[in-house]
C-alpha cells in the first residue's frame, strides 16, 4: 500500500490556486530555504524525543528502535511546542496516510472545491503517492495542481504530468550561485521547468518571495525571470505573483529581516509588467 | 406584544415618554406616537382566547407588530409596471432617461407603507435600471447619488434591494459603488444562477459583500421553483415574496418554549405543537382579516388603485425561532446529548420538528393567501428583543458553529422548509479577499446542498449583518454611548450585540 507522510491537510484554502481547493502537506523537502516559513515540513522526524519531554499534555511518546516519534492526536493541545523545540527541522505531527484515506477525505469536500493541491514540503518527492491519488480525484471531476520548488524535472515524468493539470513554481533566483545561497540547491532544473511547464500551458503561477535584504536580489529575480517567461511560449499566462517577505513562522536567525517596502513591491510590479507579464498581483 | 394601554392617564403618560426620548430623531418619534395610537385599540375580532395566555409563556410572538395594522406588513410593488406606465396618483409619466428613473424611483418609494415605514422592498434595480443606461461614467455618478440619497433617508436596514442574476451594467456598476459607500441601507440580495450569472459578476458580489456585507447571496432557481415561476423579491432581512404583493402580517413561535414546556416527545409531537401552531395561524388570520376587511388599504391606496399590487398576491407568513433550543431540549427529555449541529439525529429530530410543523401550518385554510393557496408561508425569524437565549430561525447558535463544510451541510436540511425568507451567515478572515473564487466555490457548493440564502462579511468590516440586516459596528457603539442614530436599526443592533453574540460568531479561517 503506498502511503505518504502528511503534515497538515486544509479542507478550504483559498491561497492555494484558483478557487476553493483542499491542500494537502507533504513532509520533507530537498530545499532548505533561508526564509523557509514551514521550516518544521523540511524533515522527517528521528525520533530523537526532544519534543516529548516538552509536550504539556504528554501528547507525544518515543519507543526506542521506532523511525518516528508517536503523536496522540487526542491528547494534543496545539501548543506547537514540539516544532519549536526540533532540533532537525521537523515535527512529531505527521500522518503517513494511504492514497485511500487522503481521496475519501478529499471526497468529503465536494460539493465546496473545485481542486487539490499537493504541497509541502516539497510534494514532488511524493511523486508516487500522487500519481494514483491525481489519477481518482480527477475521476471526481476535480482539478489536480502541484505546488513545487520546481527541483523535479518535470519533462521526465509523462506518468505525472498525464494527471496534473497544473503547476504553481516557487522560484527562487534565476541566478544559480544565488539560488544555491538560498536554498542550498542548484536551479538549473528549476529554470528548464519554466519553460517546459509554461509550454505545456500547466504553469498556473509562478511565485516569488522577496524582500529589500540585499541578498535576495529581488529586483534581478523578477526581471530575469519574468522576462524568462516572456520568451517562453504562453509564458506570459501565468500568474506571476510577488510574495512579500515575512517574518512570522521562520527560523529564529533569519527573523531579524524585515518584509519588503511597498515602495519596492511597486517597483518589482512594474518590472514585471514591463516585462510583458499579463496577471501580476502582490500578497 | 405592546401592552395594551387601558386609561387615559396611562396613554398620556406614554406619549410624554416617546416625546421626550432624547435618543429617537424625528421621525422616529412620529413612528413611536403612531404605533401608541394604534395600540389604544385591542387585538382586532377573532384573536383566539389562548393568545394571552401562549404570549406570557412566550410561545407566540407577534414581534410587536401592532394590535391594529392598517396596510401589510411587507409590500413588494411591481415596479417594472411603474417603469411601463408612471403613476396617475403621483403624476408622474414613465421615465425616458436615468435622471427621471431615479428620481421617479426615490419620490415612489416615499410612499411604500410597511411595518417600519419604510420600502421594505426597493425592486430588481438592475433591471428597473438597466434600459436607461447609456454613459457609463454618467450613470456612475448619478446612482452614486441616488444609492446616497437611500442610505440617509430611508433610514431602516429592512429597505432591500435585488440584483441578478444576469449580468447588466447598472448591477456592475451598483457592485463596484457599494465598496466604496459602505452603506447600511439598502440591504441587497444577489440573485444567482449558475445558468444566467457569469462567474467575474458574482465573484464582484462576493469582492463586495467581503468589503460592505452586501450584497447577501439567494439561490434564484430554488426561489423561482418555489414561487411556481411567479417573479418574486427578496425583501426585508431576507424575506421571499411575490412582486405585485407581498405579506400580510407576520407573527411567531419560539420552538424552544413549546418544548420546555412539554413533559415528553409526545407531549411536544402531538399537543403543544399542533395547540400553538393552530393558535398562531388564527391570531395571522385575524390580523389579515383585520387589515383587508376594517381598513380602506386595498380598496384606496394608489398602489392597489393602479395593479402596482394586488391583493390575491399577499399571503401570511408564519414564523419560527428557537429550533436549535427547541431540539437540544427535546434530545435531552429522551436522555440523548443536546447537539443540534453536530449531532445527526439532533438534525434528524430538527427535520422531523419541521416537517410537522409544516404539516400542521398546512392544515390551516386562510380565507386570504391565495398566492399560496391559501396558507401561510413559513419564515424563519432571525430575532427579535428579548430573545436571549433563542437561536434565529433554524441556525445552530453561535458558539456552536462546526467546521465550515458541516455548517453548510447541515444548514442545507433546514432551507428548503422555507421559502419565504432563512438564511445563515459566515464571516471570514480576511485572507479571503485574495480569492473571491473560492468563496464563490463555497457558496455554490452551499446551494447544492440545499441551501437558499447565504451571507458574509470579512472579519474586519465595519458593516456587519446582524441577523438578516446591516449595521455599522461603529454606529452601534456611538448608539450605546447615548447618541441618536440616523439608522432606525441601529437600536435593536445594540441587543443583538451585547446579548446574543453576533461579534463572536465563528470567523471561518482559510
Amino acid at each position: 500500500m503506498i502511503t505518504a507522510p502528511v503534515n497538515k491537510i486544509i479542507d478550504c484554502s483559498v491561497v492555494d490556486g484558483p478557487g476553493n481547493t483542499t491542500a494537502i502537506f507533504f513532509q520533507g523537502c530537498n530545499f532548505n530555504c533561508i526564509y523557509c516559513h514551514n521550516p518544521e515540513t523540511i524533515n522527517i522526524c528521528r525520533n530523537c524525543g526532544s519534543c516529548a519531554s516538552s509536550c504539556p499534555t504528554g501528547a507525544i511518546s518515543t519507543t526506542p528502535g521506532e523511525k518516528e516519534a508517536l503523536w496522540n492526536e487526542s491528547l494534543c493541545a496545539g501548543c506547537d511546542n514540539c516544532i519549536k523545540v526540533c532540533p532537525h527541522g521537523s515535527s512529531p505531527k505527521i500522518r503517513n496516510i494511504s492514497v485511500d484515506e487522503a481521496v475519501l477525505r478529499v471526497a468529503g469536500n465536494i460539493p465546496f472545491i473545485r481542486g487539490v493541491t499537493c504541497s509541502g514540503g516539497e510534494c514532488t518527492l511524493q511523486k508516487e503517492f500522487i500519481v494514483p491519488f491525481f489519477e481518482r480525484v480527477r475521476a471526481l471531476g476535480l482539478r489536480t495542481l502541484l505546488d513545487s520548488n520546481g527541483s523535479l524535472d518535470f519533462s521526465l515524468e509523462p506518468e505525472l504530468m498525464a494527471v496534473t493539470d497544473g503547476v504553481m513554481l516557487d522560484v527562487k533566483s534565476a541566478d544559480p550561485l544565488i539560488h544555491l545561497s538560498l536554498t542550498g540547491m542548484s536551479n538549473s532544473i528549476v529554470l528548464k521547468n519554466i519553460d517546459f511547464l509554461a509550454e505545456q500551458q500547466k504553469l498556473i503561477e509562478l511565485r516569488i518571495v522577496v524582500a529589500d535584504e540585499p541578498g535576495f536580489h529581488s529586483r534581478e529575480t523578477v526581471d530575469a525571470v519574468s522576462r524568462r517567461l516572456q520568451a517562453s511560449p504562453n509564458g506570459r499566462d501565468a500568474h506571476f505573483r510577488i510574495i512579500a517577505f515575512r517574518p512570522f513562522g521562520v527560523r529564529k536567525q533569519f527573523q531579524s529581516i524585515s518584509p519588503p517596502s511597498p515602495r519596492l513591491l511597486r517597483e518589482l510590479e512594474r518590472i514585471a509588467r514591463g516585462n510583458g507579464m499579463k496577471y501580476v498581483s502582490i500578497t | 406584544m405592546l401592552k395594551l394601554l387601558d386609561t387615559m392617564e396611562q396613554a398620556r403618560s406614554e406619549v410624554k415618554r416617546v416625546i421626550q426620548d432624547k435618543t429617537l430623531t424625528h421621525s422616529q418619534t412620529v413612528s413611536a406616537l403612531a404605533k401608541t395610537a394604534e395600540n389604544l385599540l385591542p387585538y382586532p375580532e377573532g384573536t383566539p382566547k389562548e393568545f394571552s395566555e401562549m404570549f406570557d409563556k412566550g410561545i407566540i410572538c407577534d414581534l410587536a407588530e401592532g394590535h391594529a395594522p392598517y396596510a401589510p406588513r411587507y409590500i413588494l410593488p411591481d415596479y417594472e409596471k411603474f417603469m411601463r406606465q408612471g403613476s396617475k396618483f403621483l403624476r408622474l409619466e414613465p421615465p425616458s432617461d436615468l435622471y427621471e428613473a431615479l428620481n421617479s424611483l426615490l419620490i415612489f418609494y416615499r410612499h411604500v407603507p410597511s411595518v417600519t415605514h419604510f420600502p421594505v422592498f426597493m425592486g430588481r434595480i438592475d433591471r428597473l435600471l438597466e434600459p436607461f443606461i447609456q454613459h457609463s461614467d454618467e450613470a456612475r455618478a448619478l446612482i452614486r447619488g441616488f444609492l446616497i440619497h437611500c442610505d440617509r433617508t430611508f433610514t431602516s436596514s429592512y429597505c432591500h434591494m435585488n440584483l441578478g442574476p444576469e449580468d447588466t451594467k447598472a448591477g456592475r456598476i451598483i457592485l463596484d459603488l457599494e465598496a466604496e459607500l459602505q452603506h447600511c441601507v439598502p440591504n441587497m440580495t444577489f440573485r444567482y444562477d449558475p445558468t444566467a450569472t457569469p462567474d467575474d459578476l458574482a465573484e464582484l458580489a462576493v469582492k463586495s459583500a467581503l468589503a460592505c456585507a452586501n450584497p447577501a447571496f439567494a439561490f434564484d432557481p430554488m426561489y423561482v421553483s418555489d414561487f411556481g415561476g411567479e417573479d418574486y423579491g427578496i425583501a426585508s432581512c431576507y424575506n421571499g415574496l411575490p412582486i405585485g404583493g407581498g405579506a400580510f402580517s407576520l407573527s411567531r413561535i419560539r420552538l424552544n418554549r413549546i418544548a420546555e414546556q412539554s413533559d415528553s416527545m409526545d407531549d411536544f409531537f402531538r399537543n403543544r405543537l399542533p395547540r400553538a401552531a393552530d393558535a398562531l395561524c388564527r391570531f395571522i388570520e385575524a390580523k389579515i382579516r383585520f387589515i383587508v376587511e376594517e381598513t380602506p388599504f386595498f380598496r384606496s391606496n394608489f398602489l392597489a388603485a393602479e395593479g402596482f399590487i394586488d391583493i390575491s398576491r399577499f399571503a401570511g407568513l408564519f414564523g419560527i425561532v428557537g429550533l436549535c433550543e427547541c431540539v437540544n431540549h427535546l434530545m435531552k427529555l429522551q436522555g440523548k446529548p443536546a447537539a443540534f449541529g453536530s449531532s445527526e439525529d439532533a438534525n434528524q429530530l430538527g427535520v422531523a420538528v419541521m416537517e410537522c410543523l409544516q404539516q400542521e401550518v398546512g392544515r390551516f385554510t386562510s380565507a386570504y393567501s391565495a398566492v399560496w393557496d391559501n396558507h401561510f408561508i413559513l419564515h424563519a425569524q432571525v430575532g427579535a428583543e428579548n430573545d436571549e437565549g433563542v437561536s434565529p430561525g433554524a441556525r445552530i447558535a453561535i458558539g456552536s458553529e462546526m467546521p465550515l463544510y458541516d455548517h453548510l451541510r447541515q444548514a442545507g436540511l433546514f432551507h428548503r422548509f422555507f421559502p419565504s425568507g432563512v438564511g445563515d451567515i459566515f464571516p471570514f478572515d480576511t485572507t479571503a479577499s485574495r480569492n473571491h473564487a473560492a468563496i464563490l466555490d463555497v457558496f455554490k457548493g452551499a446551494f447544492k446542498v440545499g441551501m437558499r440564502y447565504i451571507s458574509t462579511y470579512a472579519a474586519d468590516s465595519d458593516l456587519v449583518r446582524v441577523t438578516g440586516y446591516l449595521a455599522k459596528r461603529s454606529d452601534v457603539a456611538a448608539y450605546a454611548g447615548g447618541s441618536p442614530a440616523l439608522n432606525d436599526t441601529v437600536a435593536g443592533s445594540v441587543e443583538s450585540f451585547d446579548k446574543r453574540g453576533i461579534l463572536s460568531r465563528k470567523v471561518r479561517s482559510i
